[in-house]
């Protein structure tokens, strides 16, 4: 599941652009009074995926507001976990996706956030703000979200792959596909392709599934670990399960590669915001969020990585390469088909683990 | 040699440091772990030790077992490919001039330096599609399909018509390689300190009253370097059965080994009850087999 190893290396043309935008940020002299966190040491923990920030954004916050944040990287939802579980090592924020909001909601993993703390709720995008995930907002906060389709080789291919059909059900590519080898995002977009909804329980659908993916292994090259892109860019295969913003990643380095989401729709992912529970520095983090979320500092973060920021007043400054850009926002077609995977309890994910030793052993 | 008991309270005093590491960092969480296989999940992150048997009766349902059996075809083939590149290899050592023995055997330890990571993404930038042994053979496709031209049969096309890279990744042979590749030192080293002291003069008569090379390696050599050849296939065997990065990163669809399916209980599973009873199983049947060896080594008139 890592999704943003070397944005570093592929975006680092821009960085001087980040530079300046982060620079106004600081300029711009956002509003901080820092009375409120006159009472803790002036010590910020956060813990974040790889390459997922922007290039200023720390030093510009500790400029700002005197607070030092110290950034520790997890290169998966499932390290976090893991990371989390037996109690918060001293991490102030943290940036899991949905589905892991809420299985850290239902272990009592997250504090809820004061929002009167956090004026720059305003910048996000409305329709971002009540979520099936976390209801009102009261743990999580948007930071960028984006999709799950099919990144491919333009010249190799006959056309668009509109369709799941190419990765699940196929001989057409044989041999030059691969899939993520993200057991659960895999089944419930193999119960999207046969129709049933992403988030379907129902053991005889996953089954069907996973049948579908016993008879369909000859042609699959390999269920990538996180290196999907790289197999897209060195040649190892053709056609591949991505993240969109891996797939962006080789679309700079390689004009011949592109992205769709088929028509099916896809599966959509947000990455969040949230203090867990234990945060030694609780004031620190919501300022540091309510940063996060101010339309400049937004900005500079989105130029940077160029993933899709859900934060409207920080889109709004972009460019139309950014905001026009179908592999960063995708069409309000794809919205419309594609869905969001929920966490659904410790049988489904069971059941999602032993159906996936049965596809490997099979 | 000096009795240990007259100065019992240095044997004590330097014995505390590692007996105390050995409690707290291995045999501490190794029995929590093992009290882990007999626990329930309570929620998400909760479980309860319940004593239930449980997660070994799931561990034990055919499914896993075709994996546990997989898992330990792949180290057996590791095992043995290792002992027939290894030998030569370690005979050589031995037989090398003293002044490259040590050069030798640093070129054996030298992989330990890097990181196993490291190594292995340097094997798939080896063995891809676009990768240096296909850059090889199609240069040397390329050297012949000229030399054939130039012999005047080149309209005949008899090495096809363009070069068509072979798929060395991804498949069950790369796990293989990548396996041999990593445990390669751990054969060589225990057979190179079983030869080493091996006495040449039973070679040369075996030599001298008749025998061929080959009879005096299989009937002198071999036997006599058994004890290096056994530590070193459990060096090899061990380790290769509890692999996961190996088949992770080299294999295709079809290379899952049951250390994939451990690491998994761990993270996307979250399920670590059943994760530790399908560790513990992994572990009762490496000792299964070391107890086996044992037997088989009385019998075989003691070793």
């Amino acid at each position: 599941m890592t999704k943003r190893i070397s944005t570093q290396r592929t975006f680092s043309g821009v960085s001087r652009r980040s530079f300046l935008a982060g620079t106004g940020a600081v300029a711009a002299g956002l509003t901080f009074s820092g009375k409120g966190f006159a009472a803790e040491e002036k010590v910020l923990n956060f813990y974040n995926w790889d390459t997922y920030i922007g290039e200023t954004t720390l030093d510009d916050f500790e400029g700002e507001t005197g607070v030092k944040v110290n950034m520790d990287l997890f290169a998966d939802n499932d390290e976090l976990f893991a990371k989390l579980k037996a109690g918060n090592p001293g991490y102030d924020v943290i940036v899991p996706t949905n589905d892991y909001v809420e299985r850290m909601i239902a272990a009592d993993m997250l504090v809820k956030l004061d929002h009167a703390k956090i004026a720059n709720i305003k910048n996000v995008d409305p329709s971002f703000l009540n979520p099936a995930f976390d209801p009102g907002r009261v743990y999580s906060l948007p930071y960028m979200w984006g999709s799950i389709g099919i990144g491919y080789r333009k010249s190799r291919v006959k056309s668009v792959p509109d369709s799941w059909k190419v990765l699940y059900d196929s001989d057409e590519y044989a041999g030059k596909i691969a899939l993520l080898a993200a057991p659960s995002t895999v089944l419930q977009i193999g119960c999207k392709y046969l129709g049933h909804p992403l988030n379907e329980s129902d053991p005889a659908v996953l089954e069907k599934v996973a049948d579908m993916l016993i008879k369909q292994k000859p042609n699959i090259k390999v269920f990538a670990e996180d290196n999907g892109q790289d197999l897209l860019l060195s040649g190892e295969v053709d056609l591949t399960m991505e993240w969109n913003g891996d797939i962006l990643q080789v679309m700079a380095e390689d004009d011949d590669i592109s992205y769709a989401v088929p028509k099916e729709g896809g599966l959509l992912w947000e990455d969040t915001l949230c203090i867990p529970t234990g945060a030694p520095h609780p004031e620190n983090a919501h300022a540091f969020i309510n940063y996060i979320l101010d339309a400049k500092a937004g900005a500079a973060i989105a130029d940077f990585i160029q993933y899709a920021t859900p934060n409207a007043a920080a889109k709004a400054l972009m460019s139309d390469e950014y905001r026009n850009n179908p592999a960063i926002f995708p069409t309000d077609d794809v919205i419309k088909n594609s869905e969001t995977a929920i966490y659904q309890g410790t049988d489904y994910t069971q059941l999602v683990d032993r159906l996936w030793t049965k596809i490997g052993a099979a | 040699m000096e009795d240990w008991r007259r100065g019992r309270s240095a044997f004590w005093l330097i014995g505390l440091g590692p007996t105390v590491w050995l409690v707290l960092f291995f045999l501490l969480p190794l029995t929590i772990v093992w009290l882990y296989s007999f626990a329930e999940l309570r929620g998400v992150v909760d479980m309860e030790v319940t004593g239930t048997l449980s997660n070994y009766a799931r561990a034990l349902d055919p499914l896993y077992l075709e994996v546990f059996g997989k898992s330990l075809v792949f180290a057996g083939i590791t095992t043995g490919v290792s002992l027939v590149v290894g030998f030569p290899v370690a005979l050589a050592i031995v037989f090398a001039t003293p002044r490259w023995r040590p050069v030798l055997l640093l070129l054996v330890i030298l992989p330990f330096w890097t990181n196993l990571l490291i190594r292995t993404y340097a094997l798939i930038a080896v063995l891809r599609v676009r990768g240096f042994a296909n850059f090889t053979l199609e240069w040397f496709w390329e050297q012949s399909t000229t030399l054939l031209s130039l012999l005047g049969l080149g309209s005949y096309q008899l090495l096809g018509e363009r070069f068509e890279p072979l798929e060395l990744l991804y498949n069950n042979t790369a796990v293989i390689i990548g396996l041999v590749y990593v445990h390669l030192p751990f054969m060589v080293l225990p057979l190179y300190a079983a030869l080493e002291k091996l006495d040449r003069s039973l070679i040369e008569a075996a030599l001298d009253l008749g025998a061929s090379q080959w009879r005096a390696f299989l009937t002198v050599v071999v036997p006599l370097s058994m004890p290096g050849i056994i530590s070193g296939a459990i060096l090899v065997f061990i380790p290769a059965l509890g692999s996961f990065l190996t088949p992770d990163l080299l294999g295709g669809t079809d290379s899952q080994m049951i250390a994939n399916v451990i690491e998994r209980q761990f993270k996307s599973a979250n399920d670590w009850p059943f994760g530790a009873a399908l560790s513990f199983l992994l572990m009762y049947l490496t000792f299964a087999a070391l107890a086996l060896r044992a037997v088989f080594a009385r019998n075989a008139g003691g070793l």
